[in-house]
């Protein structure tokens, strides 16, 4: 039967020592594994994830459609009727929940007359939402979503149609260069409270082992790549 | 879970009498491992991440105390709680209180291998709390009334008409009076009836691929995005994971999330990677208010420093069992745990005692497959080797076995007496098995000739006695060596 929280910690975390046959860690190992957290050394390097700039959102639109996302390359003033002309396209109604962010904030959206957005979070009958990206990975054709007031999770989750605004800029070889960025923006102690790092819609493989797409999460993902 | 175990043998039988199974297991061999050898042949670095891989999860099992307890202070320091579970008792009633605290009613459950490991939903559902299984393959046995046939493919031993009857049988009431025939018609039907129980739930549990101690981050990775709406839409968030899943840095995350789709499914990346950290933030419109973090030890401690530790390393991703002839002829269940295929051979009976579960790692050909696709490289026939031995030196072994073998060595360490034996034993068979050229029936040898004819020796004689000859000369003997992989 259990002591009580601070024995059962202890318990734990003696036993590791015990069969490690040693003390709490000491000496240099702390030291080596302090170091490792403080400058954290990277795994072998992936060629794909280290390509320039102008191949490395190429790659990044290849590997999102192979993953099942469409993707548009457009220009900052294509963006909002993009959007407009998306949810046409798929007979979507002209409405959608939008991330209040500044990033989004200056796009000329009062150009598309038809098209209805409302800036916050998402709700169960959202049946879009237009998102910005913290990042895209260029290795596997990904999106990074970092959470906070500018951008509320359920915007990537809730609703069937998910469009995503990516700036070229923002297109980043491997998982290395998001974690670099993310400790540069947010400091090396504290995460945003969610990132969702999302490689196209949701899909399982559950019956049959054969792939269908929006299990519970967006069955379709249009990204808008804005060029520079 | 009750463990079945150790009536493996019995298992086997219903197994393979099942022709449902038969059908679902036979798409084993065309489904992951085929994408996984894709997928791997498209990264020309894969085999340098896996050494890594392996590298990274033997450091953090050798500071394991260390990253742990950086990663409490991580959590603990953004608002977020650490509770530790020596036992699985403990974890089970340290969530039952969480839950309780909140006045939880339903909780929305992501799929989670440690969460069947301590038996939660019969302890929840006990006192009242409902756990609701979200992923499909989870949700399509918790209806059922089953455990998992697999680690992340839970109801890969079903075909699409048995699950489209038990939605039939269950969803009718909500209103879905129509059998299904298409597998999208089903997952729609699905999503349907559970994004309202996303809505209603409150709590969502899940577990968590990997712990970073450095940012004091859970990692979860999915496809269908049940775990996300299980950690977005509840106002408590808890996390269930083993001890073992800490790892150092967000570094070392990108190296396993490398191997870890690409030997799991074949995909360049699963579709949601999620991190989370703490609680809400100020200014957040949605999130949870609450998050938890239980670490159950449940005997893992005990195993670091033997020579067991390396089965620790494991990141689930379930290539040895698809990779398995063992597990592709007899599915998930005849394991009779919770962890199926090579690695449940290995993990069981460090968990539930070798005398419960001593059978499992008897059922390997030792062809080892398991090992060679292993992402983090554990040497898995070698683990189940040491169980058989333990199994051995505890007299757990049957008596016949036994016998057997004890005869065989006393054999084997007396060379003139193995020849002459095993020569008169060869010259019998070859004169009674002649006019056949193989016996369908044989004494002492009927767990054989049940399933298969026992082949006649071939003229020459035995080996032993063809070698002496000169017979196997050597250019034939290296061509014969030359053709196994090395």
């Amino acid at each position: 039967m259990s002591g009580g929280p601070d024995e059962d910690r202890a318990r734990i975390l003696n036993g590791i020592r015990r069969s490690l046959q040693r003390g709490a860690l000491a000496g240099d190992p702390r030291k080596a594994a302090e170091a490792r957290l403080a400058e954290p050394p990277r795994g072998p390097a992936v060629a794909r994830a280290n390509l320039p700039p102008a191949e490395r959102v190429e790659l990044f639109c290849r590997w999102a459609e192979l993953n099942n996302a469409t993707v548009a390359r457009v220009s900052a003033a294509e963006v909002p009727r993009e959007v407009s002309a998306y949810l046409a396209r798929n007979n979507l109604s002209a409405q959608a929940a939008m991330a209040p962010s500044p990033l989004l904030a200056d796009f000329d959206w009062a150009s598309q007359k038809m098209l209805s957005l409302r800036r916050g979070r998402a709700e169960a009958s959202d049946q879009a939402s237009v998102t910005g990206a913290f990042a895209g990975i260029a290795e596997t054709g990904t999106l990074v979503m970092a959470s906070g007031p500018d951008h509320p999770v359920t915007l990537n989750l809730l609703p069937d149609t998910h469009i995503v605004v990516l700036r070229e800029n923002d297109i980043v070889g491997g998982y290395e260069d998001v974690w670099r960025r993310l400790r540069e923006r947010y400091g090396k102690d504290c995460m945003p409270r969610t990132v969702n790092i999302i490689t196209g819609p949701s899909r399982t493989g559950d019956i049959e082992q054969t792939i269908e797409l929006g299990a519970h999460g967006p069955r379709r993902m249009h990204i808008l790549v804005v060029r520079e | 879970m009750q463990s079945t175990a150790h009536d493996f043998k019995g298992n086997v039988g219903a197994a393979l009498a099942d022709p449902n199974l038969q059908d679902s297991l036979a798409k084993l061999k065309t489904g992951f491992s085929e994408r996984r050898r894709q997928a791997a042949e498209r990264l020309p670095e894969f085999e340098a991440l896996r050494d890594r891989a392996r590298d990274i999860k033997n450091h953090a099992l050798a500071n394991l105390d260390f990253y742990l307890e950086e990663f409490e202070r991580k959590v603990t320091a953004l608002g977020g709680q650490v509770h530790w579970a020596p036992t699985a008792e403990d974890a089970r009633r340290i969530i039952a209180d969480l839950c309780r605290g909140v006045g939880a009613r339903t909780i929305a459950k992501s799929k989670s291998m440690v969460a069947e490991e301590i038996g939660l939903n019969e302890h929840l559902e006990a006192l009242g709390i409902a756990p609701i299984e979200t992923d499909l393959g989870e949700y399509i046995i918790q209806l059922r009334r089953e455990p998992p046939s697999h680690i992340i493919a839970p109801a890969v031993h079903l075909t699409k008409d048995q699950v489209a009857d038990t939605f039939l049988e269950h969803h009718s009431r909500l209103g879905f009076t129509r059998r299904l025939t298409e597998r999208n018609d089903l997952v729609a039907e699905a999503r349907q009836v559970l994004r309202q129980k996303f809505l209603d739930a409150d709590v969502g549990l899940t577990g968590a691929n990997f712990l970073v101690a450095e940012t004091g981050s859970s990692m979860l990775v999915t496809n269908e995005g049940n775990a996300d709406l299980s950690n977005t839409l509840p106002r408590m968030h808890i996390v269930l994971a083993s001890i073992e899943k800490v790892i150092p840095t967000l570094e070392d995350a990108a190296v396993l999330l490398r191997v870890l789709a690409r030997s799991a499914t074949g995909q360049e990346s699963s579709a949601y990677t999620t991190l989370n950290t703490g609680p809400r933030r100020p200014g957040d419109l949605d999130g949870p208010e609450r998050y938890h973090v239980v670490l159950l030890d449940n005997g893992r401690s005990s195993v670091l420093g033997t020579e067991m530790q390396d089965m620790l390393r494991c990141i689930r991703c379930g290539a040895c069992m698809n990779h398995c002839p063992v597990y592709g002829a007899i599915g998930g269940h005849a394991y009779g745990w919770v962890y199926p295929g090579p690695i449940g051979a290995v993990l069981t009976p460090q968990l539930i005692g070798v005398e419960e579960a001593g059978d499992l790692p008897n059922a390997s050909t030792f062809c080892g497959r398991c090992e060679s696709v292993c992402p983090v490289r554990i040497p898995l026939p070698r683990l189940m080797r040491h169980w058989r031995e333990r199994e051995f030196e505890r007299h757990l072994t049957p008596r016949a076995v036994r016998q057997g073998l004890a005869l065989w060595a006393y054999l084997a360490r007396r060379p003139r007496l193995y020849r002459a034996v095993t020569g008169i034993a060869n010259r019998a068979l070859a004169l009674l098995g002649r006019s056949d050229g193989r016996f369908g029936t044989l004494p002492l040898a009927g767990g054989w000739t049940r399933y298969r004819d026992f082949p006649a020796p071939q003229p020459g004689g035995t080996f032993h006695a063809q070698w002496k000859r000169g017979r196997w000369n050597r250019g034939r003997w290296n061509r014969g060596q030359g053709s196994r992989k090395r």
